[in-house]
């Protein structure tokens, strides 16, 4: 796919964001919306999947360890076909089987049920080191948010596929600067993030995590690094793309209202209407 | 008497993984720095490229062994119940118990009797955390040949298991050829009409010696291996506590959360049965070599037989 083609398919990826979590009347926008081009980059252009196979046993695998953005996951998996771009209205709702955090026994193409943050890096070590011992070629990848690295098991397991020299994991880091309480550095700063992952033996890569150029040659490089597991720290914006999200902790765990949702759609819908002039 | 042949059933533990995995090459086994305790060294022994020591981490091994899981091995999380159940609970929980991943747990040194280590150590919870996880099986093996059992039929099994294991060595109680084990069906070692001792893991051998005891004050006492605390056999535990109308819970685990009120869950809804909960009372454990911790804490032969004398009385 061209950097254009991945531009207007996250724009869609962002409109399915916004829809899923207005109608739910809850959820996590703001962390979805900042990991929105790396995970459209990852299942559009990175990952061996086939959204009609989902359990494909060769499969690339992603664990979503910051699962409360499970609607840019959603969004993302919908968009590439593994079930109805229509579905993600029931996101939330009793019954649905698009549940408020990831759920690997109800929705096709999730690798890993996830939610309660610092495990899910834990769970894709475990695939890398199944890989290993199996000597399959697929590859796993983890999403953390900055603030989800406060957790020690994220450091446990840093530090086992440092050991373990476990090149075929990406550990992609979603750093938006935001948590609940306000700025991570205010909070409990977890920075310098990049030496962290150094030391506990990762190959690290500083990146723009909105700018498709890096997005793509942080995974080729990471693709082509042997004898280390690599940690991408993506720079990104919180609410990336809704003009009174960007930035805001306050949007990390809210739904917008009718009318903000309206502003928020006309505006992706620009956004869109921009990439089909280019 | 003939000397009573005695080994942990951690010992088991770690032969039965040696056993089962020269025919099932997707058994993995991991640990956090306790193999020689946990006994899972003899696995590491006969196959150093299936286990995995996860170091001090025993959170990081949990996750681990779910995404191992997901990925066709069968992994067996090696430690001790304190950080097995205790420490690592909520990554059980969620990452193992919500998505029903086929790993099983081997929590060993559990209970008080520990011994020296003492309170910090001696973990008299597990069973009630575990119990308390949808989809969870909870086994709780009263000898060497239980045990041994246990671990083939956690193996065949598709889910999640917690295998409940001691560092003190127990008598071989189940050493005959009718000897059958099967998840969730308890077993009727002596009939008895006065009154049903339901025991489990190491006191099952005491509620037979405290039986056989009972004998001589005219006290005809049933006693019944309840190796599966989840799902627990409900239709023997309603058929003998009706029979016998006078029920007994022995374990060395908190009497809060564990077999005695798994029992009592199933007999005020289908069987009103007076009850006495023999396990540690609500107290944390103590510092002491662990036969000492045993009859002190009350959960030896003699100390059943004292309690159920009094309770029949």
């Amino acid at each position: 796919m061209t950097n254009l083609d991945l531009e207007k398919t996250a724009a869609c990826i962002r409109k399915g964001i916004v829809t899923a979590v207005h109608s739910a009347a809850s959820g996590h926008p703001g962390g979805s919306l900042s990991a929105a081009d790396i995970f459209t980059y990852l299942y559009f252009e990175e990952m061996n999947i086939d959204p009609k196979n989902p359990k494909m046993e060769d499969r690339d695998r992603l664990v979503l360890s910051k699962g409360h953005v499970a609607p840019g996951l959603y969004a993302t998996l919908a968009q590439r076909g593994y079930f109805p771009v229509e579905d993600l209205k029931s996101l939330r709702h009793t019954g649905s089987y698009l549940q408020g955090h990831p759920d690997m026994k109800h929705i096709p193409g999730v690798d890993m049920s996830s939610g309660s943050l610092g495990q899910g890096l834990s769970v894709a070590v475990g695939m890398a080191l199944a890989g290993k011992m199996k000597k399959k070629d697929y590859r796993v990848y983890a999403i953390t948010g900055d603030g989800e690295i406060q957790e020690g098991q994220i450091w446990e397991a840093a530090m086992f596929a440092g050991h373990r020299k476990l090149d075929n994991l990406v550990v992609i880091v979603d750093n938006n600067n935001l948590q609940i309480d306000g700025a991570i550095t205010d909070v409990c700063s977890p920075y310098p993030i990049d030496k962290k992952f150094e030391a506990f033996g990762f190959h690290v890569i500083n990146i723009d995590g909105n700018n498709f150029d890096e997005i793509r040659a942080a995974f080729k490089e990471a693709g082509q690094t042997k004898g280390m597991p690599t940690a991408i720290i993506a720079k990104t914006v919180k609410g990336k793309g809704i003009s009174f999200m960007e930035n805001q902790a306050g949007w990390h765990g809210k739904a917008p209202n009718d009318e903000e949702y309206a502003i928020a759609m006309e505006e992706l819908k620009k956004a869109g209407e921009a990439l089909c002039q280019k | 008497m003939p000397e009573v042949k005695k080994i942990a059933t951690r010992e088991s533990y770690g032969n039965a993984l040696v056993e089962i995995g020269k025919e099932k090459e997707n058994l993995v086994v991991l640990d956090a720095d306790l193999a020689a305790a946990t006994k899972t060294g003899i696995f590491k022994k006969e196959f150093p490229d299936r286990h995995i020591d996860c170091g001090i981490a025993e959170a990081n091994m949990t996750g681990i062994a779910a995404g191992m899981s997901t990925c066709g091995y069968v992994p067996f999380i090696s430690t001790f119940a304190m950080f097995a159940a205790g420490r690592s609970f909520e990554q059980v929980r969620n990452s193992i118990g919500y998505p029903h991943l086929n790993v099983k747990i081997g929590a060993t040194h559990a209970g008080i009797s520990v011994g020296e280590d003492g309170a910090t150590h001696q973990c008299n919870e597990d069973i009630a955390l575990m119990r308390e996880i949808p989809g969870m099986v909870v086994i709780n093996p009263s000898d060497d040949i239980e045990a041994k059992a246990a671990v083939r039929a956690a193996y065949e099994h598709n889910g999640p298991v917690y295998l409940r294991f001691g560092r003190l060595a127990v008598p071989v109680i189940n050493d005959n050829t009718e000897y059958k084990f099967e998840i969730g069906k308890g077993v009727v070692l002596k009939e008895g009409k006065d009154v049903t001792i339901f025991a489990t893991g190491l006191c099952v051998c005491g509620a037979l010696e405290a039986a056989e005891k009972l004998k001589e004050d005219g006290i005809d006492a049933e006693v019944v291996n309840i190796h599966t605390i989840k799902p627990i056999d409900r239709e023997l535990v309603v058929k003998s506590a009706t029979k016998t109308g006078k029920v007994v819970t022995a374990e060395e685990h908190s009497i809060l959360g564990g077999l005695g009120s798994a029992v009592a869950e199933v007999l005020s809804e289908e069987a009103p049965t007076k009850m006495l909960r023999i396990g540690v009372q609500d107290v944390f454990g103590e510092s002491g070599p662990a036969k000492e911790l045993i009859a002190k804490y009350g959960l030896d032969g003699a100390g059943i037989y004292e309690k159920v004398k009094g309770f029949v009385k």
